[in-house]
């Protein structure tokens, strides 16, 4: 094996490209395929429809279908990559925005933003940032010290927060008389369907700067590895680092939520199997957590919208018929 | 021989619970400096003081003759290393990587390995004898040789004062000698200072230049084996029966526990 600094960026750069290649074939199934047509060949000649030639097919594959998949890319490396702080912050393989209950308490946020009538930007953005951040909070106090690093305080403490935060979000519907009780249940299953354009390019404007950051402290985060003290000893700034990833990825897994409600185990999935497949070194699983992640909640998202008969189920649905099992193996294995 | 540590009335507390009661004491350049003391006496605590892991409450620590304020933390981690007790619970990289790792406070962000930083990680596995295990991973290794693994992340920092909690503890007798052992290397070949909080009063003897008993955060006594290591102190800070007499191998003190069934009555 040779380590040296080419080695190392050739490696990253190899690594990135085939998974941007799946990322791209993935996007490209998930505009093509969908409920007009039905073949493959059909479905791939839907993307050469023009204005002029299926002024129906285009406006389906380019005004429905493009933003839903951008959404669902975004959507899907946003949640992988936030799994992956998650679970190198707190050195635990089960972390995850959706288990540990920052994703529940995003929801809450976003369903008060609703209900306050706020747009979904900024308005709902913030108010589920907050919501994030809250029980970020809450579960940092319930485990503290050294029984952060245990799973099974970190789960109970996680599932307890969950059931909390299920229970305010229930009482928020209830008291709540009216016609979107549908959609706000939908949304809350983890929807991609509501999305326009605009705005998904907004939100993608958003987390870019986001996913820099996370770059700039992948190899903080491969020295928090060996515990909290060798890293202080060489050198890293522990608080400063855990503060700021934990704020950033607070703010980009709520900037989603905002937008595609609660999509669980995507950072539970994508990360464990790379790091299968890489290794530990956090310079690789970063960018390959983004386009892996994208990638999978894109095929999650075909599966959601072409399997039922009639109409469409939401993705969350799909990703937790995945996830949940492979969150019981996971567990099953650490306990050995 | 200048300090490579000077202590002047430290003292810490958890709350209102004294740890570490007004320490004063120097470490030489060069030296095998090594901490003993019962359970509680606070021997962890001094040695994450001195390494700034844990931040003073009252007194001072000066590193190399400066204050230890007055060092960045990535300056310090280029002057200092430290091995704490216990191994890493993250993700286990390979030894190759791991030992990489210790480059990091003189590298940039990312921690891109240049050649330099690649040659001092092959130099700093053959000097802990883990060579032949660069490609395993970190967790398939036994006790032993992960702590070797760790002391070689830690050279490649190129400390000048390496610090060390307990590092032969829970390792079997081969293993703790060949820690030793390599610490001795390493003081004697590339005139590292090492501070060692050990157990083990008879290792403390053997390979100590000069060792500072504590008891309840305050110092017993300081100095080479033969001044601290005697049966009066010994007995009454740790409170069993003790005896103490020379080594088989030289000049050196040995101490032996007494069971209660070989006491007389």
């Amino acid at each position: 094996m040779n380590l040296n600094l080419e080695h190392n960026i050739t490696r990253l750069l190899w690594i990135s490209l085939i998974l941007l290649g799946v990322l791209l074939i993935a996007f490209i199934l998930g505009l093509s395929i969908g409920p007009t047509q039905s073949g493959l060949r059909s479905a791939l000649s839907a993307l050469f429809a023009t204005r002029e030639s299926d002024p129906v097919l285009y406006s389906i594959v380019w005004r429905i279908r493009l933003p839903r998949v951008l959404l669902a890319t975004i959507v899907g490396a946003t949640l992988s990559l936030g799994g992956l702080v998650f679970q190198a912050l707190l050195r635990n393989p089960l972390a995850e925005p959706f288990i540990l209950g920052v994703s529940g308490g995003s929801a809450i946020g976003a369903i008060i933003g609703i209900l306050l009538g706020l747009s979904r930007f900024p308005g709902i953005c913030f108010t589920s940032f907050l919501g994030s951040l809250g029980t970020l909070a809450l579960i940092l106090i319930m485990s503290t010290g050294k029984s952060i690093l245990r799973k099974d305080a970190l789960l109970l403490s996680g599932v307890m927060v969950n059931a909390f935060c299920s229970a305010i979000i229930m009482f928020l519907i209830s008291i709540t008389q009216d016609a979107r009780l549908h959609n706000i249940i939908f949304w809350l299953m983890g929807d991609l369907s509501a999305s326009d354009l605009p705005q998904v390019v907004i939100l993608g404007a958003i987390l870019i700067p986001c996913f820099a950051i996370v770059f700039v402290f992948s190899h903080a985060m491969n020295l928090l590895m060996m515990g909290k003290d060798m890293a202080l000893t060489m050198g890293i700034n522990i608080k400063a680092v855990t503060l700021i990833l934990l704020v950033v990825t607070s703010f980009m897994v709520s900037a989603t939520v905002s937008f595609s409600g609660l999509v669980g185990f995507v950072g539970l999935v994508i990360p464990h199997l790379l790091r299968l497949v890489l290794g530990p070194d956090h310079r690789l699983l970063v960018p390959a957590s983004l386009f892996g992640g994208g990638a999978y909640l894109v095929l999650c998202d075909l599966l959601a919208r072409t399997l039922p008969q009639q109409g469409e189920m939401p993705a969350g649905v799909i990703t937790a018929l995945i996830g949940a099992p492979l969150f019981i193996i996971l567990l099953k294995k650490s306990r050995k | 021989m200048k300090p490579a540590f000077a202590v002047n009335n430290l003292s810490y507390a958890y709350g209102s619970q004294f740890v570490l009661r007004d320490l004063s004491f120097s470490v030489s350049q060069g030296e095998m400096f090594i901490v003993i003391g019962p359970n509680g006496a606070g021997k962890t605590t001094l040695i994450k003081l001195m390494i700034g892991i844990a931040k003073i409450q009252s007194g001072q620590i000066e590193i190399l003759q400066s204050p230890l304020e007055d060092y960045s933390q990535k300056r310090l981690a280029q002057v200092s290393a430290y091995v704490p007790q216990g191994l890493p619970v993250g993700f286990p990289f390979t030894v190759e990587e791991t030992v990489l790792l210790g480059r990091a406070p003189h590298q940039k962000v990312l921690g891109l390995a240049s050649q330099n930083d690649l040659e001092m990680a092959q130099q700093a596995m053959t000097f802990t004898e883990v060579s032949h295990l660069a490609r395993r991973k970190l967790d398939q290794l036994s006790g032993g040789e992960q702590q070797r693994v760790l002391i070689a992340r830690a050279l490649c920092q190129q400390p000048q004062v390496i610090l060390l909690d307990e590092p032969t503890a829970s390792l079997d007798l081969s293993h703790q000698i060949r820690i030793m052992d390599l610490m001795e290397k390493l003081k004697i070949e590339k005139g590292v200072t090492v501070v060692m909080v050990s157990h083990d009063v008879n290792l403390a003897a053997m390979y100590g230049d000069q060792l500072l008993l504590l008891k309840a955060g305050e110092i017993v006594r300081m100095g080479p084996p033969h001044a601290v290591l005697n049966f009066e102190t010994l007995e009454e800070t740790y409170n069993c029966k003790l005896l103490v007499d020379n080594s088989p191998l030289g000049n050196l003190p040995r101490v032996t526990l007494v069971p209660r069934k070989f006491l007389k009555p």
